[in-house]
């Protein structure tokens, strides 16, 4: 279990960095907000994997059982929000970038700080 | 076992982002950023957030899709590859990889109970809430009750995100209000041609509006709740417009509905909290709502559920409008 | 037979049930990847989608006994059988109308893989 949650905590790190380069070093602004999608998910990765406790279940009372171990519940209604937050920004980014195509004929961030120097 | 597979999982998961970041056909990274948000789904699955899982898995394999292709239509498929100072690039993002790799040590272990985010306020959540809510799932307890100042926020982001799409993307005259009066050839957005994906498409709309209200009204007693039912009911509409065509979807459920419905859901949220101060208590209390304050709190939870459920059916239906509509330049 | 070994027999039957289905998933990703063509690629993948779900959602309803799980895991089932093959249809109409054409061979193995 060690490994498994050095593990997790690695492919955190990998995912936040793939999603950090994508935004930096890519010059398509679609591109960007792909990266940041990646990089927003290995965020969330991170917070459940802080809330999972070992040998518990999902935070839902079973009627059955009693004394029952559950993994904690905020991290998920947190995240829960964040997944919803995220999404409403991506679509409101990929608006201004339609709108940005539109006006520039272009959305690689090249072209367009060109045509701003003109 | 569990290790195996927690391996497993996270391994497709990077070699499915390094295929994301690599790739210069932009279709295709919209693709594999759906195959990417099927993957952390089921990697959020094992680790017990099976409410996150399900959000994940209808929200950014489903909705995000569809909208990145929607806005790709609209632009470019292609991107080009120079990029301009790659190696500072490079430098900064291998000197904070460096920097979180050193901070991972220092993180408590994996699935420990005396971690300190166990500590404070979770074990008081899942101690006392079958004593003031009652409801099994606790995440909707929480999401609904406790921190419902939270989701109350959230969904005014979406409210947000919604009008400003469409302040965005119905700018510009002579576009939005024209409608596409060939369609004899095939414009993109809707089958005309095809008739099997018509036939059994329409044939699964029902179905799936059927189980978007089940999440919707089943989120007490299981993983679900208006987010995840808001994205499914959306996903059936948008499946019946992408098979019958974005006019036709417009005569079923028109624009004016959906504004509606969007409004009417952040309405009725914030007037389930007013409505905790006209009966007498604090706002979003929903004790009073009810005599027994356990039903009043179910009732609340149940009302600013539909709340969220209809303001993010009404934005995410909104936002595929507004791209779906616009035509090419 | 006492409860014991009609245990047994469960188990094994959803052992080999999973394992056939296993292998098949299996399969059919060897042929998504091998294959030369567009369309006998699809070909490979659904053999995922058919007998690779059928034999391992069998092999889980088999593990879950008559109970709930198991209408619901038939529910899946009969949900992915239906739209399966259809976006395959799909997918593959989309592909005529493009232009790629369906001959074998490496002549034919043109379009950028990601």
């Amino acid at each position: 279990m060690q490994f498994l949650g050095i593990y997790y905590y690695w492919v955190f790190t990998i995912l936040l960095m793939i999603g950090f380069y994508a935004v930096v070093a890519k010059i398509n602004l679609v591109k960007k907000l792909i990266g940041l999608s990646i990089f927003q998910s290995a965020v969330f990765l991170l917070y459940l994997t802080m809330g999972k406790v070992t040998g518990g279940t999902a935070p839902i009372y079973q009627d059955d059982a009693v004394g029952q171990l559950f993994s904690n519940p905020l991290p998920q209604v947190l995240i829960l929000t964040a997944i919803v937050v995220g999404i409403s920004t991506t679509a409101l980014g990929l608006g201004i970038v339609v709108r940005i195509k539109e006006e520039y004929g272009s959305i690689e961030e090249l072209d367009i700080q060109e045509i701003d120097q003109r | 076992m569990t290790i195996i597979f927690g391996v497993f999982l996270l391994t497709l998961l990077v070699i499915t982002a390094v295929a994301i970041v690599r790739t210069q056909n932009l279709f295709v990274a919209v693709m594999l950023l759906g195959i990417f948000s099927l993957l952390i789904a089921a990697n959020f699955f094992i680790i017990d957030a099976a409410d996150v899982a399900l959000t994940e898995a209808a929200v950014g394999a489903g909705i995000s899709t569809v909208l990145f292709l929607g806005a790709l239509a609209l632009t470019y498929e292609h991107e080009r590859v120079v990029t301009k100072h790659r190696a500072l690039s490079v430098a900064v993002v291998v000197c904070a990889t460096l920097v979180v790799l050193y901070a991972t040590f220092d993180k408590p272990t994996f699935g420990d109970p005396n971690a300190p985010v166990h500590q404070h306020v979770a074990p008081w959540y899942l101690e006392n809430e079958p004593k003031f809510i009652d409801i099994p799932n606790v995440v909707t307890a929480i999401l609904g009750s406790f921190r419902g100042y939270d989701t109350l926020g959230e969904v005014f982001v979406v409210f947000t995100a919604g009008i400003g799409v469409l302040f965005l993307l119905s700018a510009r005259p002579g576009t939005g209000g024209a409608r596409r009066l060939d369609s004899s050839k095939d414009s993109g957005i809707g089958l005309q041609h095809d008739l099997i994906p018509r036939i059994v498409g329409r044939m699964l709309v029902p179905f799936i509006l059927l189980f978007g209200l089940y999440v919707q009204f089943h989120g007490e007693y299981g993983p679900g709740g208006g987010f995840q039912a808001g994205a499914l009911i959306a996903a059936a509409f948008i499946l019946y417009a992408l098979v019958e065509g974005e006019q036709r979807t417009l005569e079923v459920l028109p624009k004016n509905a959906l504004i509606a419905l969007t409004s009417a859901g952040a309405l009725l949220y914030g007037g389930v909290g007013l409505a905790g101060i006209l009966l007498g208590s604090e706002f979003l209390d929903y004790s009073v709502l009810a005599a027994n304050p356990v039903t009043g709190q179910q009732m609340g939870i149940i009302l600013i559920e539909a709340g969220v459920g209809m303001t993010v059916t009404g934005v995410l239906l909104l936002i595929f409008h507004a791209f779906a509509a616009r035509d090419q330049v | 037979m006492d409860p014991g070994l009609v245990r047994i027999i469960l188990d094994t039957i959803s052992w080999v049930l999973l394992t056939a289905g296993g292998f098949f998933v299996l399969v059919g990703g060897v042929g998504a990847l091998r294959m030369p063509n567009l369309y006998t690629r699809m070909h490979a993948a659904s053999v995922t989608d058919t007998m690779g779900a059928i034999l391992v959602l069998g092999g889980v309803m088999v593990q879950a006994g008559l109970s709930l799980a198991t209408i619901k895991l038939a529910a899946i089932l009969m949900f992915l059988l239906i739209t399966s093959p259809t976006s395959s249809y799909a997918l593959a109409h989309a592909a005529i109308l493009a232009g790629i054409k369906p001959d074998a061979g490496s002549a034919a193995d043109h379009e950028d893989h990601a």
